[in-house]
């Protein structure tokens, strides 16, 4: 075996045989199922549970008429604003909305009294009612019957569709790409931060106990970084390939209880693609219940038509990529100082580049993902790796992302390089007190 | 033949220099003391023979040929800062160590049950490293450097740590390897194991080598002429051939002189002059300089003549 092969092999096993690999390995792919499980679980008490609340209105002459649907119940208190503030305190009704008497053409001073400050959810949902109300009036006093009024509402619901080049046609939606965005960057970015920690402790270590000149003595330090770096990839990959699978597993095995399960949602996407043809149905009576709500319906669709294994080996490319370019640094860093807590001063600068990259990710890329800002971020090398992962998940020309990963191969390249020339004086200097000059310096020197 | 050859090394870090123009040879089979106060350059020496480090120019020679990468199994190396990986067990660790010198796994294996069944600790082979004793870590470490059965073995500072009887044990391994036919370099500031121990030194002081050679004969060349007499009778004095330079008289009536005799006078001459000044000798012994004593003398000459050089 090469001697890199060596260092990455012990690199490997070290970490793989610890207890808290395992736990950790085991624990947080139990946990995901039990949030998810959790989290459905709750939703679909909340639905059972959801009552619908009333809510008084105070209407000064406006003649607004509020429809009940199924969340509020609207209730007009024929009283002033006094003795209806009054009556809601000692209610059980959730809110009070009054409307003062205004002009059609400039509505103002309307006001929601709230026992609790009410959800930005509900604030805009009663905007929108009195809205639409103020407009069927505006309407109407423009002479429109109230039964061309009501022929005008109509309910749609809109299906995105994306259209490959080759004239492909699949479902797509904002929400899952938005989810898949968001997940994908997540995890580059913890994983980066999390195993290039792992380096930098590792360099720590075997400084501090002083076997790295024995090692140096049989390894290049440039072997030996590069192993180190290797393993801990290794590592963090057969920890994320255990989680997928268990994820995935655990997963199905909590979504079947709830009467969710991959093959329903197999058979929902075959009779869907039935549907329309005017079609439809299955045997399974939940299935039945599913396909009877076209927008579960869309979103199985949506969920299937994931191109997986493109975003799975992208994901793959930018996390071991992001993690070279990472990792490297951080083996530096690792090798200028003695302990951990010096490491402070140094790990910020790297850190720095990832959290503007999910920063950025967040406030660029996810509302504008082809928008300038979200073009630079997902090109140069250090946000690359957390930036294109959410571009991806929007649909990002080919053109782009190669050149992004021609990009993050040279920067990775680079910082190896950068990093290996620090990393080989610094491994043996103790107790120098060590800035930003002394690493440019080490940089320079020739060993 | 020498194992190791040293042409005109040179090796600055930046404008401090750390080795001048070094030349050295070390003989095979040899135990070489490498000599010097702190920051004297031996540890960049080591360290350039390692290929841990680069010199700037300058040639090592290994069996007379060129220090080369595959000469990384040829040496063993025990750094003065000794480490292993505190939560790696025993076995796996020299195991590891053994690979990277380039033994196979099987031979490593086998080699690893010999050296701990030589110092007893067969148990030690499923321990953590950290779980062991200090002593007990320097005897891993002692095995890992020369495991591979190396044949140039450089220890720096190998005593430090050890109890007298572990350093003992060390000490005995060092001469076996040595008659298996290694050559062992040694650098130490602890001059009783070097006057014990070696055959050659070399010192190094400011990046540069002010003596060496083969132990006796450095010795030799340092001889303060002095002799320390005891004797009984009238009082010794001085002539043109001996200087007295200091004679008391003990409690039990025995004289302790001290005398130098000029260069061109003999250890039997000063006899032959005592023996007629009726005096009867109880002891005579000539003053040979340690080590230790040529080490203070050469650091401290060269501090001293460098400072008004300077």
């Amino acid at each position: 075996m090469s001697k890199i092969g060596l260092v990455i092999k012990r690199e490997f096993e070290s970490r793989v045989k610890k207890k808290s690999f395992l736990l950790a390995t085991i624990l947080v792919p139990l946990l995901f199922p039990a949030v998810l499980g959790g989290m459905v679980y709750f939703a679909i008490q909340e639905q059972k549970n959801a009552e619908q609340q009333t809510v008084y209105v105070v209407d000064e002459g406006n003649n607004l008429e509020f429809e009940d649907d199924k969340k509020y119940a609207f209730t007009n208190l024929n009283t002033d604003l006094e003795t209806a503030k009054i009556t809601f305190n000692e209610s059980e009704a959730y809110a009070l909305l009054y409307l003062p008497k205004m002009d059609l053409t400039d509505p103002a001073g309307m006001v929601l009294y709230a026992k609790k400050n009410p959800s930005l959810q509900a604030s805009s949902y009663f905007e929108n009612k009195i809205e639409s109300q103020v407009r069927d009036k505006k309407l109407q006093a423009s002479g429109i019957s109230e039964e061309q009024l009501n022929d005008l509402k109509t309910n749609i619901s809109l299906r995105a569709v994306n259209i490959s080049e080759t004239g492909e046609e699949k479902a797509s939606s904002a929400g899952v790409a938005y989810g898949i965005a968001y997940a994908f960057s997540l995890l580059v970015y913890l994983f980066v931060l999390i195993y290039g920690n792992q380096i930098m402790q590792g360099v720590i270590e075997e400084k501090s106990s002083k076997i790295v000149e024995i090692i140096v003595s049989s390894v290049k330090p440039f072997q030996l970084m590069l192993g180190k770096v290797i393993g801990v990839a290794s590592v963090g990959l057969l920890q994320f390939t255990i989680w997928v699978v268990l994820i995935f597993v655990l997963s199905t095995a909590v979504l079947s209880v709830f009467g969710l399960n991959p093959a329903d949602m197999q058979s929902a996407q075959q009779s869907m693609s039935g549907m329309s043809n005017g079609m439809g149905g299955s045997d399974q009576e939940s299935v039945e219940a599913i396909m009877s709500n076209p927008e579960i319906n869309q979103m199985m669709q949506i969920v299937y038509d994931i191109p997986y294994v493109y975003y799975l080996s992208v994901f793959i490319f930018f996390f071991v990529s992001g993690y070279l370019l990472y990792g490297a640094l951080f083996a530096a860093v690792g090798s200028a100082v003695d302990n951990v807590s010096d490491a402070q001063q140094f790990t910020l600068p790297i850190t720095l580049p990832m959290i503007i990259g999910f920063f950025g990710t967040f406030m660029f890329v996810m509302p504008e993902p082809d928008g300038n800002v979200s073009f630079w971020l997902s090109i140069i090398p250090f946000t690359s790796p957390i930036a294109m992962m959410a571009r991806v998940a929007f649909g990002v020309p080919t053109w782009e992302l190669i050149l992004s990963m021609v990009l993050m191969v040279v920067g990775f390249l680079l910082t190896i390089w950068i990093a290996g020339r620090v990393y080989r004086i610094g491994i043996l200097m103790h107790g120098t007190k060590v800035n930003f000059k002394t690493l440019v310096k080490w940089m320079r020197t020739n060993a | 033949m020498n194992i190791l050859t040293a042409r005109n090394l040179n090796k600055s870090f930046h404008k401090n220099v750390a080795l001048k123009d070094l030349n050295l040879e070390i003989p095979k089979q040899s135990i070489f003391g490498l000599l010097g106060p702190n920051g004297a350059g031996k540890s960049t020496f080591i360290r350039i023979v390692n290929q841990i480090i680069h010199s700037d120019s300058g040639q090592i020679f290994i069996n007379e040929k060129p220090l080369a990468p595959e000469h990384i199994g040829t040496i063993g190396y025990l750094p003065e800062e000794r480490g292993l990986y505190k939560k790696m067990k025993v076995g796996d660790q020299l195991l590891y160590l053994a690979q990277l010198k380039g033994l196979s796994k099987k031979e490593a294996k086998t080699r690893i049950k010999a050296w701990l069944e030589r110092f007893e600790a067969m148990e030690w082979l499923d321990k953590k490293v950290e779980d062991l004793s200090k002593g007990m870590q320097q005897k891993v470490q002692f095995i890992a450097t020369v495991m591979h059965e190396p044949e140039l073995i450089i220890l720096d500072e190998p005593f430090s740590g050890f109890d007298p009887i572990n350093a003992n044990l060390i000490k005995d391994e060092i001469l076996a390897l040595r008659e298996k036919g290694s050559t062992i370099i040694f650098s130490t500031h602890r001059m009783e194991s070097v006057e014990e121990l070696c055959d050659h030194i070399a010192l190094i002081n400011k990046a540069e080598k002010i003596l060496d050679g083969e132990k006796t004969a450095i010795k030799e060349q340092f001889k303060s002429h002095i002799f320390e007499v005891n004797y009984t009778g009238s009082e010794i004095t001085s002539n043109a051939q001996f200087e007295l330079l200091s004679s008391v008289k003990r409690a039990d009536g025995v004289n302790e002189a001290k005398i130098k005799i000029s260069d061109d006078t003999s250890s039997n001459d000063l006899l032959m002059t005592l023996m007629n000044q009726s005096v009867s000798i109880v002891s005579f012994r000539e003053e040979i300089p340690s080590i230790s004593d040529i080490f203070i003398k050469l650091v401290q000459g060269d501090n001293v003549e460098n400072k008004i050089l300077a």
